[in-house]
């Protein structure tokens, strides 16, 4: 599952996030456009659709280039039946908090296998 | 009683009684070093639980300092610079690499961030607010570090040689220390009643054969010595009887030799 060439040449960050969080990171100079003009990011607001975050989720899990893929946690939320399906190690989904969301670590996906899985 | 639980299936004999001792102990020896084995790795299980519970906390305050700096950015540059830095981006300059590391023979994915010099957004609030831009920049690149960081130990969890094999191991050496606290510690204890109990019922029944023997030869010598005094009382030379009394006491002397070897 885990070889070394399946995450040698992940050397990419993307985020899927609200407008705040994406400039931040974007600063940061984590931005990157292919050579097929697809960005590593997707900016997502109220009038976002689900099924386009889910399709950007999908792509940015799929993608050869990608090691983590960060997602605010409210976006999580709306599509968490994706996030929970998702198993793989790489890219690693990690969600982060935004501006207007504080984090919760009670929606975790990860934290909630977590105990799913300590639960003796 | 002996035959209440399952036990080994042994004679009853004292070298089976040690070996069973032995084992006892042995079983016993090994349940105390399981279940604190098994105490080592829920430690280390939930240290590791607690590293990724930190860490994501961590990362709520780093986000939270980094939000205000981008507050202040918009407040100094006077506008949105949101869509200006969308547009700008072309290349990645903050990267990650990913490699493996080795703890104690288990691979472990790991993370590194890597920042390369140049930037997409030199002449991003050339106008105003340069400054903070450059500021939000810095604080959001610490922010990533620690977003990598936590990548890193989330991959980990993940990563189907580490932290299931973790759990896994702790899952066995549970079993195992139930099975030998349920079903061995009992059976060898089991195993052990049933033999002394048998060797006690069988220094019993001996011991009974002797008193009866014993019993016998002294009815058989009382006997004896009757018929002796009646003839002695008649008048009749004893010389013959002699010779039978003399076997007799041969007799009991082998007996005495045999009650030492049986009682050990």
């Amino acid at each position: 599952m885990t070889t070394a060439s399946n995450y040698a040449d992940r050397n990419l960050i993307a985020v899927i996030g609200d407008e705040d969080s994406i400039t931040g990171l974007l600063l940061a100079g984590i931005g990157h456009i292919n050579s097929h003009q697809k960005k590593n990011f997707l900016v997502v607001d109220s009038k976002t659709q689900t099924s386009t975050i889910e399709a950007a989720f999908n792509e940015y899990t799929e993608r050869k280039d990608i090691a983590i893929l960060l997602i605010n946690q409210h976006i999580a939320e709306r599509i968490r039946p994706t996030v929970e399906k998702y198993q793989n190690a790489f890219p690693t989904v990690l969600e982060i908090p935004s501006k207007d969301h504080p984090y919760d670590p009670a929606k975790d996906s990860i934290l909630k296998r977590v105990q799913k899985m300590y639960g003796d | 009683m002996s035959g209440a639980g399952a036990r080994e299936a042994v004679f009853p004999t004292r070298m089976n009684l040690n070996i069973m001792q032995g084992r006892l102990k042995g079983a016993q020896t090994g349940h105390s070093l399981l279940s604190r084995k098994r105490d080592a790795l829920t430690t280390r299980f939930r240290g590791i639980l607690r590293k990724v519970d930190e860490a994501k906390r961590k990362m709520g305050r780093v986000m939270q300092l980094a939000s205000f700096s981008l507050a202040e950015v918009t407040y100094a540059a006077g506008g949105d610079i949101a869509y200006l830095v969308q547009e700008q981006a072309k290349t990645a300059t903050f990267k990650v690499k990913a490699k493996q590391e080795n703890v104690s023979g288990v691979m472990l994915p790991a993370f590194d961030a890597v920042r390369e010099g140049s930037t997409d957004f030199n002449l991003t609030g050339l106008g105003r607010g340069g400054q903070q831009i450059q500021k939000a920049r810095e604080v959001y690149a610490k922010a990533l570090e620690t977003l990598v960081e936590l990548a890193s130990l989330q991959a980990r969890m993940h990563s189907p040689t580490a932290f299931t094999i973790l759990d896994e191991v702790i899952r066995t050496t549970n079993r195992r220390v139930n099975a030998i606290e349920h079903v061995i510690i009992p059976k060898l204890e089991n195993t052990i009643k049933y033999v002394v109990s048998e060797l006690d019922e069988m220094d019993r029944e001996e011991f009974f054969r002797l008193k009866k023997v014993q019993g016998k030869k002294k009815r058989d010598a009382e006997a004896a010595e009757l018929v002796k005094q009646q003839l002695a009382a008649e008048g009749i030379n004893v010389d013959n009887e002699e010779d039978a009394e003399t076997e007799e006491e041969h007799a009991l002397d082998l007996l005495a030799e045999k009650d030492a070897d049986v009682m050990f």
